[in-house]
């Protein structure tokens, strides 16, 4: 055991509270759209349009902040940003896109082959 | 001398072998970073897949079976008889959710502890991180084994020459078409995957903190890695949370 007591010494810096206060922050956002996304599941079991836009919406909340915060994305150089942000959210739009007009799609093909 | 100046606010271990950091990051970050978004890509494949078929509203396939509400698929809960619950819509689903994000906060915490150099945090945040991993894992296989064996009433509907349904595989579903069953298997099958291989990972430089090789190093930005791929699973979950059981 004796090689433990090798190990260069670093000074361990004390805990900076204000930003272990921010992590605290970011978990309370999160548990706190997850409720919300739960309370409108059962007040509305029917799934009306507008429900699903506003999941969609509180979905990309959550996404903002686990990936600005918990990544530490929004801390970073403006180019890094970008070069992660941009094609994701060209997906996003994807996912949006089938959800809303896989029908649409769906005809144009099938009727396509007919 | 320029590069010098250049480079006197860059940190020494972010440097690369040419002596510069493209956009201020480690060169292991970086391709953290791009591999998380090559890895978002297939995800997306499979979500915008599940979108498609979920929102075609063409019951004729499968001998005109409705595409499944979730709410009243994964609706149960481990011990719900002894408590008398019938149905408890999302609640074991959001348990996990919860769990996960949990664990997504824990190893926030070892990222920070490391960068003070906390030995010790560092070790605790760590564990904390595994353990909601492996407890994520648990529940997401007690929730296969459920949809799997299926529940003692059967399908709703009766299939010409083949009658009630029990259980789900990949080439039949009492809960609606097979689909269903199918995207189920691969997309949550795809990010427990990735869950477990998290866990490894997590467990790996949980093992490499413990022996103090970071501490040797002189800085812990492995966690920072890790640290990475960890909320990036946590991310799809909420994104796999949202499209295949809230929509």
């Amino acid at each position: 055991m004796a090689a433990y007591n090798e190990f260069p010494h670093h000074e361990v810096t004390p805990a900076n509270p204000k930003l272990i206060a921010n992590i605290w922050k970011v978990t309370g956002i999160l548990a706190l759209v997850t409720a919300v996304e739960f309370a409108l599941a059962f007040a509305f079991p029917e799934k009306p349009e507008w429900l699903i836009l506003t999941y969609i919406v509180l979905t990309l909340v959550k996404a903002f902040f686990i990936v600005a915060e918990f990544m530490h994305l929004g801390h970073e150089q403006k180019s890094l940003i970008y070069s992660i942000l941009l094609p994701l959210g060209l997906l996003f739009w994807g996912i949006l896109a089938m959800l809303m007009e896989a029908d649409a799609i769906y005809n144009a093909i099938i009727g396509w082959w007919n | 001398m320029a590069a010098d100046i250049a480079l006197d606010k860059t940190e020494e271990k972010d440097l690369w072998g040419g002596g510069a950091a493209p956009m201020k990051a480690s060169y292991g970050k970086l391709m953290m970073w791009f591999f998380l978004v090559s890895d978002a890509f297939t995800f997306t494949g499979f979500l915008l897949a599940y979108g498609f078929a979920r929102f075609r509203h063409v019951p004729a396939n499968y001998f005109d079976v409705e595409w499944p509400n979730p709410d009243h698929v994964f609706n149960a809960f481990p011990f719900m008889d002894v408590f008398g619950v019938t149905a408890a819509p999302l609640v074991f689903v959001g348990i996990m959710t919860f769990i996960l994000i949990l664990s997504s906060v824990t190893m926030v915490l070892a990222v920070e502890a490391g960068k003070r150099m906390d030995k010790q945090a560092v070790e605790k945040y760590m564990l904390w991180t595994i353990i909601g991993g492996i407890v994520f894992l648990g529940c997401q296989a007690w929730e296969w084994t459920h949809f799997i064996h299926g529940t003692a009433e059967g399908s709703a509907f009766e299939l010409p020459g083949i009658g009630k349904i029990f259980g789900a595989d990949l080439h039949q579903n009492q809960y609606g078409p097979p689909a269903f069953a199918d995207y189920f298997f691969f997309i949550t099958g795809f990010h427990g995957t990735h869950v477990l291989s998290g866990v490894i990972l997590n467990l790996v430089i949980y093992n490499n903190v413990a022996i103090g090789t970071y501490q040797k190093r002189g800085h812990y930005e492995m966690i920072e890695k890790v640290g990475l791929y960890w909320h990036f699973v946590d991310l799809v979950w909420v994104f796999v949370f949202t499209f295949f059981y809230l929509v």
